[in-house]
């Protein structure tokens, strides 16, 4: 190209934002355009094929697939695993925001406190699961803290139950709740709390009517980043919980693997997205009566 | 300077430093201050950022407390080192305004009035009462986010959230700092109506000088963690006690020279230049001890050589620079044998009476004896 005709061309970029936006969007859209809506429009094809007698997926329309989620075999995993998510949520909140607080409080240790948080991921997911296996066995490190205490004299079950499970998701996705309620709570203007401290507030009265309400942004972020992949999770339940404790995600790795049946593996898929959907419209309902209060 | 008499000044004293000290660390912030403020004043804390102006006023507030053994704070007489600021009943305007954002005005103006537990059907109408009284319409401003608001209504509701509790001290924070001139010199004056109308004492935080001239009833000129000067806005502009103060409030012109003789009516100082002049006496002059004098600009006068009256005085130099200011003239003169002095001329019109004055021509500045300060050191 003359420098002339690389100049025009650079002018006519130059000019038209439109095509800037494109240039940027162009990488990763393709990206997500081929390996996630293209696999995903191929999935919804499949949660809506009939199978032949050997299992395999055939041409045609059928909506049986989705019918299944009447059996209340998987209404109990539907439930049981909105309720995990929920319950989750609900445990990272009550641990991660005071640990939020203390981190945005914590003067000089604050990068180090942050460090720490962001330290599991260095490791995979899968080990550190692993490791959760070696503690909570019957044989593993708590129960023999507990017998050395004298608290039990025979371990106690922990492993394989809903306990276990909880432990494991609520370990594994506090970050994901710590992270957002610090940023929103590091940027809370501290001279707030002393107008309110002047006002006549002590401290209950500060933290419910000014550090609550201006952190929430950071609670429903976090809320959310906790709800959707624990709503998702697979792998804690099936190390942790076992076979009894079965959430929609091992159904529909079950689905995909060992039982060959990927029409109803892909409507359970869309099961679950449906699920995140809902957390979502309702999250987006939540912000939008706030911003129109604000 | 102590106009009331002794008794009547103690009983109405309502913030009293007696001593105080406040160190962070190394650094001491507040050294051995005493101070009363007394019921109703405009009393300013004027100073550079860093002289501890603003860690006075959170130790009136309560943000702070004094070092172990520094000193006491009362409050209507009762020491109250290690009261919180919610106990403290006293309101306060911020520098940034810290106005909730998550609260409409209404509801950041009830907020104190919550916290105090002020019975829930007097609230509306008390909200409403001090939007006025910043004259605000409360139908108009009541519903709106502090996001929806300039920087001026930020200003008044912050000053209506404050007053609302009719607080018998309300300490402000350079709450003028972030607006505009116009705005800040309007506000200057309904603050200060405010003040004498409600009768409120004002402690006012501020490091710029002319605001403090304005509204103050007494100034604190505060400089590394001390107050270098205590009074009213003509005693701190007209007898600045160090060269500090002198530099901080106005201008000043110095000089300096050592006291030969006593006269009638005050000391002959001979300068480096060969020259004397005469200083009013002041109880610091020690015979042959140099001194500092200053005189500010508009005290000062150009003469030609010869014409000046003979019991002024006199040093002579050149013109150097004529700066239009608007209001005045300063005409820069560089002194024979060292310093420039700037003498503010009253503008005549330059169009219709131009200065005669210009760059080059050979004068003396003159002033007269009365109209110098003697500095003492800082």
């Amino acid at each position: 190209m003359s420098t002339t005709a690389r100049q025009r061309w650079l002018t006519w970029f130059h000019t038209r934002p439109s095509a800037q936006a494109a240039g940027l969007l162009a990488p990763g859209g393709i990206w997500l355009l081929w390996f996630f809506v293209v696999p995903l429009v191929v999935m919804l094809g499949y949660s809506f094929m009939p199978r032949n007698q050997f299992g395999g997926a055939v041409p045609g329309f059928t909506l049986e697939h989705y019918q299944r989620f009447a059996d209340p075999v998987y209404v109990t995993i539907l439930v049981r695993t909105t309720s995990y998510a929920l319950t989750c949520t609900a445990l990272c909140l009550v641990f991660g925001y005071p640990l939020a607080y203390a981190i945005a409080r914590g003067g000089r240790w604050r990068n180090f406190l942050l460090f720490l948080i962001v330290l599991p991921f260095w490791t995979s997911f899968l080990v550190r699961t692993f490791a959760m296996i070696f503690l909570m066995r019957d044989t593993g490190l708590v129960n023999d803290w507990l017998i050395q205490l004298g608290v039990v004299a025979e371990p106690i079950q922990i492993l394989y139950t809903p306990t276990a499970v909880m432990i494991g998701l609520v370990y594994g996705f506090l970050p994901f709740m710590v992270l957002p309620i610090y940023s929103s709570l590091e940027k809370l203007d501290m001279s707030l709390l002393e107008a309110a401290e002047v006002l006549g507030a002590r401290a209950p009265s500060r933290f419910l009517r000014v550090t609550l309400p201006l952190s929430m942004p950071g609670v429903i972020a976090g809320a959310l980043l906790v709800f959707i992949p624990a709503l998702g999770s697979f792998l804690t339940s099936d190390l942790l919980g076992g076979a009894k404790q079965m959430m929609i995600g091992n159904l529909v790795q079950n689905q995909f693997t060992t039982a060959r049946n990927w029409p109803f593996g892909s409507a359970a898929s869309f099961a679950l997205m449906t699920l995140v959907l809902i957390a979502v419209m309702i999250y987006l309902q939540v912000r939008d009566r706030e911003e129109a209060a604000a | 300077m102590t106009h009331a008499p002794q008794t009547r000044e103690a009983a109405s004293v309502v913030v009293e430093f007696e001593n105080v000290t406040k160190t962070f660390g190394a650094y001491t912030a507040v050294n051995n201050v005493s101070v009363a403020i007394r019921a109703g004043e405009f009393f300013s804390l004027l100073g550079p950022s860093g002289c501890g102006k603003t860690t006075m006023l959170r130790l009136i507030a309560g943000f702070e407390e004094p070092d172990a053994n520094g000193g006491i704070v009362r409050l209507h007489g009762e020491v109250v080192n290690k009261k919180r600021p919610y106990d403290r009943k006293l309101a306060m305007v911020f520098q940034n305004y810290a106005l909730f954002p998550h609260l409409s005005v209404e509801k950041n103006i009830a907020f104190g009035l919550e916290m105090r537990s002020t019975p829930k059907r007097e609230i509306p109408d008390r909200v409403r009462k001090a939007m006025a009284m910043v004259r605000m319409d409360p139908d108009l401003f009541g519903r709106r986010m502090p996001a929806q608001l300039s920087g001026g209504q930020r200003q008044r509701v912050a000053l209506a959230r404050a007053l609302v509790l009719e607080p018998s001290i309300l300490l402000l924070d350079e709450p003028l700092g972030a607006l505009d001139l116009k705005l800040r010199k309007e506000m200057q004056l309904e603050l200060k109506h405010l003040n004498r109308q409600l009768g409120t004492t004002f402690i006012y935080v501020t490091h710029d000088q002319e605001e403090a001239l304005t509204m103050s009833d007494r100034i604190a000129v505060m400089s590394n963690a001390r107050i270098a000067q205590l009074g009213t806005p003509a005693e701190t502009y007209e007898c600045p006690r160090t060269e500090f103060v002198a530099r901080f409030i106005g201008e000043s012109n110095f000089f300096h020279g050592v006291p030969t003789e006593r006269t009638t009516h005050g000391w002959g100082v001979a300068t480096d230049e060969g020259t004397t002049f005469l200083v009013p006496n002041h109880p610091t002059i020690v015979k042959g001890q140099r001194l500092r004098i200053a005189v500010r600009p508009e005290w000062l006068d150009v003469f030609r050589r010869g014409d000046v009256p003979s019991d002024e005085n006199v040093l002579g130099g050149t013109i150097r620079e004529v700066i239009y200011l608007g209001e005045t003239l300063h005409v820069l003169v560089q002194i024979a044998g060292g310093g420039t002095a700037a003498v503010a001329v009253r503008n005549e019109g330059q169009l219709t009476r131009p200065l005669t004055w210009k760059a080059g021509d050979e004068v003396v500045v003159a002033w007269k004896p009365e109209d110098c300060q003697v500095l003492e050191n800082d």
